[in-house]
């Protein structure tokens, strides 16, 4: 396994830039998701990383070494992708040998890596079958097995679960994870579920336009997002915003009211950008302090043990608080919430956190 | 949910359409087994014992040089499919999967040869051939119809590469398979079954030729059957037998290349690949 280090890397297709000066160093072994909406270059940039894309600019080093004029197989990479891309008209043991029989390795260790990765997978059974003959979930185990059998570096995953139906796809997700640590795996995985993002990453990369906006550990962009788009994109349901002005004795939210908070190191009179997510926002009696908010419940959902309501307030702005247990709360109830000092967060004017 | 009756109609219309094919067909085998007499004087009736006659055969089967001209048709016929498969297929797939200049041009250009016969170019192409000094060979005759074929197999078989997904060529690559690699062992076994289509489409108009045969390779022992034939049809005395014997015996090659081109057309060959 090995390390991935990207250094200022660009592309662009014809005039339009898709990648711009991405940074970005992936540590051996450890497993990297890059998340971020449609279009915002994150298949691109796995894609440079595999050699299917030309990059217009910068280094990508694997293992120590400068690939970016390499082609895909001389970089010891290996790809699963999001249709699986299985050989049709082979059956699941020759799909998976089919890269090492023409790297010229001996027969008798393609059918002993093959049977490796076969046993790992579970796939013993399937290896005479043809592709069309497997369900979705086998396909994308094959998939795997026949980039385990490769033996690269580094295994690049294209949203490998968007093919999958939800209960799948959460015990692939798992097997996933299982197998980043038995194969001790440098991985780089692409997806647009934040789910996925959050339970299999070391390292979540969110990206937007092109360039990456945070990175770090899942829990780290969880609870200090660097900037409002993190903040929105990271977490369901999404964090509330508030806009408002620092003045001296809090923030003011205009029709909203006045919040009492610690006041934060931009001037006054800044415009800023109040973030707190539902499960940090309490649905309050009149008794206790803190900061806290006038509201109308406009509905309640239901989840179970949790819970939802939407909170409409004074200046129409809707805002979703997490629930627990029966509230008896009803659509139309007048309802005050309490924020939770401790996490609030506070954006500039230029949508950077402030601290 | 089909209504039994236009079921019945369609079946109806494609088996009077097959006869109608076929009758010309059966007309020629059964005739073909039959004495001179019986021929001219009872045609539509199939051979009986008493006029049953295998003296075409013997003729077609005596005559050393009708052998050849069998050899002939099957060897221009055979090559013509194979470099018209291997240099479609490879041009489709260089026009699909590469960008570079020229390429939506040049797919117009390689189009144009569909619309325009290539019998406008007889006397061209009979210089070329002349100057090369491939007249009377068989090289001549498959260099002609490969050209001839060439323009619709590119054009089918683009489109059949272009319906094969990118993921799967992509997949190659990261296996590290070469361009030549990738085409001959994902994309050829993938579109078999439009090879298949092409094959077929090719190879009856060139088994049936007289045309180009007649043009270049007329005589030094290439002639084609279709060309052979000719040998029994004399300006006062045809000689009916053979040539009936020689036209049936000419139907079982073709027939034979057909079936097995026929097995491969089996559809959702790339269901499977991917999702």
């Amino acid at each position: 396994m090995a390390e991935v280090r990207i250094e200022n890397l660009k592309k662009s297709f014809g005039a339009v830039e898709v990648l711009k000066d991405i940074d970005l160093h992936v540590e051996d072994g450890s497993f990297v998701v890059l998340v971020g909406p449609s279009g915002c270059g994150k298949s691109t940039l796995l894609r440079s990383i595999a050699g299917l894309e030309p990059v217009t600019d910068g280094t990508i080093t694997i293992g120590g070494r400068k690939v970016n004029d390499l082609a895909p197989a001389q970089r010891e990479i290996a790809m699963v992708f999001q249709s699986y891309a299985l050989y049709p008209h082979m059956d699941v043991a020759a799909n998976m040998g089919f890269g090492l029989k023409f790297a010229g390795t001996p027969k008798a260790e393609i059918e002993a890596r093959v049977g490796e990765a076969a046993r790992i997978l579970q796939l013993e059974p399937l290896l005479k079958r043809r592709p069309r003959e497997l369900s979705g979930g086998q396909r994308q185990r094959v998939a795997i097995g026949r980039a385990i059998v490769r033996k690269p570096q580094v295994f690049l995953f294209d949203e490998p679960l968007s093919n999958l139906d939800a209960a799948l796809r959460i015990n692939t997700r798992v097997e996933i994870a299982k197998l980043h640590k038995l194969l001790a795996a440098t991985i780089v995985y692409v997806t647009h579920d934040q789910v996925e993002a959050m339970t299999l990453a070391d390292k979540i990369v969110v990206m937007n336009h092109g360039r990456i906006e945070q990175q770090g550990k899942p829990l780290e962009l969880y609870y200090k997002p660097a900037n409002l788009f993190v903040a929105g994109f990271i977490g369901s349901p999404a964090m509330n915003f508030f806009p408002g002005t620092v003045t001296p004795d809090g923030i003011d939210l205009g029709a909203d009211g006045m919040l009492a908070v610690p006041l934060p190191a931009a001037g006054l009179g800044c415009k800023v950008t109040l973030g707190i997510r539902p499960e940090h926002m309490r649905i309050a009696g009149d008794e206790g302090g803190g900061p806290r908010l006038a509201t109308v419940v406009e509905l309640v959902e239901r989840l179970g043990e949790t819970g939802y309501v939407h909170l409409r307030l004074p200046s129409g702005t809707v805002a979703i608080a997490e629930i627990r247990g029966d509230t008896g709360l009803r659509t139309g109830d007048h309802a005050a919430v309490a924020l939770d000092p401790a996490h609030l967060h506070l954006f500039g004017p230029d949508g950077r956190r402030i601290s | 949910m089909r209504k039994p009756l236009s079921a019945f109609m369609v079946h109806a219309i494609l088996g009077l359409y097959t006869l109608l094919a076929l009758f010309p067909i059966v007309l020629v085998v059964m005739n073909s087994f039959k004495a001179k007499r019986a021929i001219f004087n009872t045609p539509l009736r199939p051979p009986l014992p008493s006029n049953f006659d295998p003296i075409g055969y013997a003729r077609v089967f005596d005559d050393s040089s009708l052998a050849f001209y069998y050899l002939n048709s099957i060897t221009v016929t055979v090559g013509t499919i194979f470099f018209t498969l291997l240099f479609g297929a490879m041009a489709a797939w260089a026009l699909t999967e590469y960008k570079f200049r020229w390429n939506t041009l040049l797919a117009l250009f390689l189009s144009i040869g569909i619309m325009v016969p290539i019998r406008l170019g007889s006397v061209a192409i009979i210089q070329l051939v002349a100057e090369l000094n491939l007249i009377n060979t068989l090289t001549a005759l498959i260099l002609v119809y490969t050209a001839q074929n060439l323009p619709l197999a590119i054009f089918i078989l683009s489109e059949f590469i272009a319906q094969i997904p990118k993921d799967l060529r992509e997949a190659a690559r990261c296996d590290g398979l070469s361009e030549y690699n990738i085409f001959f062992h994902i994309i050829l076994p993938l579109i078999r079954p439009a090879m298949a289509t092409v094959a077929v489409f090719t190879m009856i108009p060139v088994w049936n030729d007289l045309w180009f045969p007649l043009l270049l390779a007329p005589a030094g022992g290439k002639q084609t059957i279709t060309l052979g034939v000719q040998q029994f049809l004399g300006q006062y005395i045809t000689d009916w037998n053979a040539v009936l014997a020689a036209l049936s015996t000419a139907i079982v090659p073709v027939l034979l290349l057909y079936v097995i081109f026929s097995r491969q057309l089996i559809r959702g060959l790339t269901s499977g690949a991917v999702k």
